[in-house]
């Protein structure tokens, strides 16, 4: 099996260690991974502040370089909804018949990384270990958009170790949500208390998720409160093995 | 208006939404009458949905008579019109706000009246009719629990449902104690409610004229709908001589049999019930029962562009039940007077705008972090996140013609983003630059506490993981190198 890794343009910035975890998972698995040295960003943050010709332009550079891929992997909730939800749209209005052609052949080889594990590989077992406490925070996108289900509950359910806490009201947003995190700071630091309130409770070493995104802002606000808890990307949790603990 | 003033709801006085936001932020009682109610209603919302095993295929239903009746609108209206005069009704059509006031005055001026009670009509508050009929020397009485409450302490509706959802019993209990001469009135429901109950009935069995709001218009039958909790609906639907129910075109639909759906999704999203206590249904003047006299006016007020524009037209699906803005995140740290508009919450934020042809209201499309559980709950399918994204590119299309685009960062950074993600090699210069100009902000820990600009509204209340020294690009170029030259390590 081989894999075309989109890493996201955030994670190649801000969290390298979860490509490098993402890696070693798949190659653990047997994938075959490539890495096209062009890519930069799937134009989410602009679609999502209005700038529609620029997220555009964005699309079509992701379809032109991935449109021969075998199959793509993308451990970011969000990005996956991007391509899925807003790049039609925006082909619709701004593309040509080609480029629209091309983009509904790719989509249903675009997967985010735990549907690639659960519904590409077929395997929830990764033979990862990780002892720790661990609760689960479903990014909006991984929950609604991509109605990721129980994929990552069955994934962490066979992490060796693990005690899973359960989170309250785990389909509450944690007020991220791109540049609203600016546009709308106050609002959005207000939705973070009370998020993060619900997620201290669960008394967890870790909070994980499939967005490294939301984890950016509730770690922020951990590490501003000497919360005694951290966060970590999914990926990372599911390379960790006896040998190789999560670095 | 200065900050903790009294919530302005017309969006072209009203403050952005992160102005009008901050002082409802700091209120903590109100963000706590706010977060207990919305979770009440939720947790009612949840229950009776979940014993609808059909729920999905409900919406679906529900979604397309909407749609159906949307693409013929013109031709429903028509027809509600002819069923409605044949049933001795008076029809009415209001191009804009100011012309439905002139009709509803004048209805108003031929029967004499000096006093007006009213059923709760959101659509009323959208045209500003009570501080017009006041101007005008007619004195408007709200009969809805919510709405007395408000027009006696001076409030302004925050929830279209529940417009006086911001306020608790204890507040409650204040106003009515002041206001209706009760100094001993206890906070206990049946004791607000029967002193409501009171002031009420003398304004039932004494104002003759009516006004109302509807629910549905039946094309098919000429029939008006209405649903509500109280009966106080009910009163002013029987008791007056003269009835005036004041309607958005988008409020018909085709066939009386489409209430099988509507009612049921409507219920259940709006009051978390099978079936609201009171569904009205009354079909032009029936000869001595309930007003003889009965006029409905048909109000566009910029509802027509909202149907001509495609991507826009689902939003005239809604049926007002204001379940986006019980599930909303940003509604329940704010309430509803952040909104600046009578049409709070997500519905709101993408109603107003387009009600003002986004001549106002600019900043309400971003008052929303996209989380899409409006999506999820809203019985007739309407995707506010899309449209939300709509309106934030047309806003942005407005800046790109103005000079004051080169004085918001937010613009420029955005706009310096796309060159460089339109090459890897620009993209990975950024990113040098980036960690290099980040590393005089970050602390001996790693993370950076403070940051100038528009970074400062991140670095108020979070830290920022300083960037690390590889990122993933050149970890995955290095180690290419590496398994490329055998020997090597």
């Amino acid at each position: 099996m081989r894999a075309s890794l989109f890493i996201t343009c955030y994670n190649d910035t801000l969290f390298p260690e979860t490509g490098r975890a993402v890696v070693r998972l798949l190659e653990r698995l047997g994938v075959e991974l490539e890495f096209h040295p062009q890519q930069t960003c799937c134009g989410q943050m602009h679609a999502n502040t209005g700038f529609r010709p620029e997220a555009f332009s964005q699309a079509r550079r992701f379809v032109q370089m991935y449109k021969d891929a075998e199959t793509v992997v993308i451990p970011s909730s969000s990005c996956v909804a991007m391509i899925r939800d807003q790049y039609p749209g925006l082909f619709e209005e701004l593309g040509d018949e080609k480029l629209r052609r091309q983009f509904a052949a790719l989509l249903p080889r675009v997967y985010e990384f735990s549907e690639f594990l659960i519904d590409k590989l077929g395997v929830d077992d990764v033979g990862a270990y990780f002892p720790h406490r661990v609760t689960y925070h479903a990014s909006c996108h991984g929950l609604r958009a991509l109605e990721l289900g129980d994929r990552p509950f069955r994934l962490l359910a066979r992490v060796r170790g693990l005690q899973l806490s359960a989170l309250q009201n785990l389909d509450r947003c944690c007020g991220f949500g791109g540049t609203f995190s600016v546009k709308n700071g106050d609002v959005s630091s207000a939705m973070l208390t009370v998020k993060l309130e619900d997620v201290l409770a669960t008394g967890a070493e870790y909070c994980t998720a499939l967005d490294n995104s939301c984890l950016m802002h509730l770690g922020g606000a951990m590490h501003r409160q000497y919360a005694p808890m951290k966060t970590i990307h999914m990926a990372q949790i599911l390379a960790a093995t006896h040998e190789e603990p999560a670095g | 208006m200065s900050a903790g003033g009294p919530p302005i709801l017309d969006p072209a006085l009203a403050p952005p939404f992160p102005v009008a936001a901050l002082p409802l932020l700091r209120n903590s009682q109100l963000r706590d009458n706010v977060a207990h109610a919305t979770d009440v209603i939720q947790a009612k919302r949840a229950r009776v949905v979940a014993e609808k095993p059909d729920w999905q295929a409900l919406r679906a239903a529900a979604s397309s008579m909407k749609d159906e009746a949307l693409e013929h609108l013109a031709a429903y209206l028509e027809q509600f019109e002819d069923r409605c005069k044949a049933a001795g009704g008076h029809v009415h059509w209001a191009a804009d706000a100011a012309e439905a006031r002139r009709i509803i005055l004048g209805i108003l001026r031929q029967e004499k009246a000096d006093e007006v009670i009213k059923i709760k009509t959101m659509t009323s508050a959208e045209i500003q009719l009570n501080p017009f009929l006041e101007a005008a020397g007619i004195r408007p009485y709200e009969t809805d629990l919510a709405e007395i409450i408000l027009q006696l302490g001076n409030g302004e509706p925050s929830h279209i449902v529940a417009p006086a959802l911001h306020v608790n019993r204890g507040q409650v209990r204040e106003i009515f104690s002041r206001t209706m001469g009760l100094p001993g009135l206890s906070d206990q429901p049946e004791a607000l409610t029967a002193a409501a109950r009171q002031y009420l009935r003398k304004k039932f069995l004494t104002v003759p004229t009516a006004i109302s709001g509807a629910n549905f218009l039946i094309a098919e039958t000429g029939a008006v709908v209405i649903v509500e909790s109280e009966g106080n609906g009910r009163m002013c639907l029987t008791l007056p001589r003269t009835l005036i129910t004041l309607a958005g075109i988008e409020k018909v639909l085709p066939r009386f049999q489409d209430l099988e759906v509507m009612l049921q999704v409507l219920a259940r999203s709006a009051t978390g019930e099978r079936m609201s206590p009171y569904t009205s249904l009354w079909t032009g003047v029936t000869p001595g029962d309930g007003p003889q006299n009965f006029h409905v006016v048909l109000l566009d007020n910029q509802r027509s562009p909202i149907l001509a524009r495609s991507t826009d037209r689902q939003t005239l699906r809604c049926i007002r039940c204001g379940a986006c803005m019980n599930t909303c995140p940003v509604y329940r740290q704010t309430g509803g007077h952040a909104y600046g508009s009578v049409y709070p919450g997500p519905i709101g934020a993408i109603l107003t705008p387009q009600l003002e042809r986004l001549r106002h209201a600019q900043s309400l499309p971003y008052a929303s972090s996209l989380c899409g559980a409006c999506y999820d709950v809203c019985p007739v399918k309407i995707n506010i996140p899309e449209i939300l994204i709509d309106l934030r590119a047309r806003v942005t299309d407005q800046e790109r013609k103005t000079f004051a685009k080169f004085f918001d960062p937010m613009y420029l950074g955005l706009r310096i983003a796309n060159l460089i993600f339109s090459r890897a090699c620009l993209f990975h210069l950024a990113q040098w630059k980036a960690r290099i100009i980040l590393q005089f902000f970050t602390r001996k820990d790693g993370w950076i506490h403070s940051l100038p600009g528009m970074g400062a509204k991140w670095t108020e209340t979070r830290d920022l993981r300083g960037l690390p020294r590889q990122t993933f690009h050149q970890w995955w170029n290095d180690r290419e190198q590496t398994t490329r030259e055998p020997g090597a390590r």
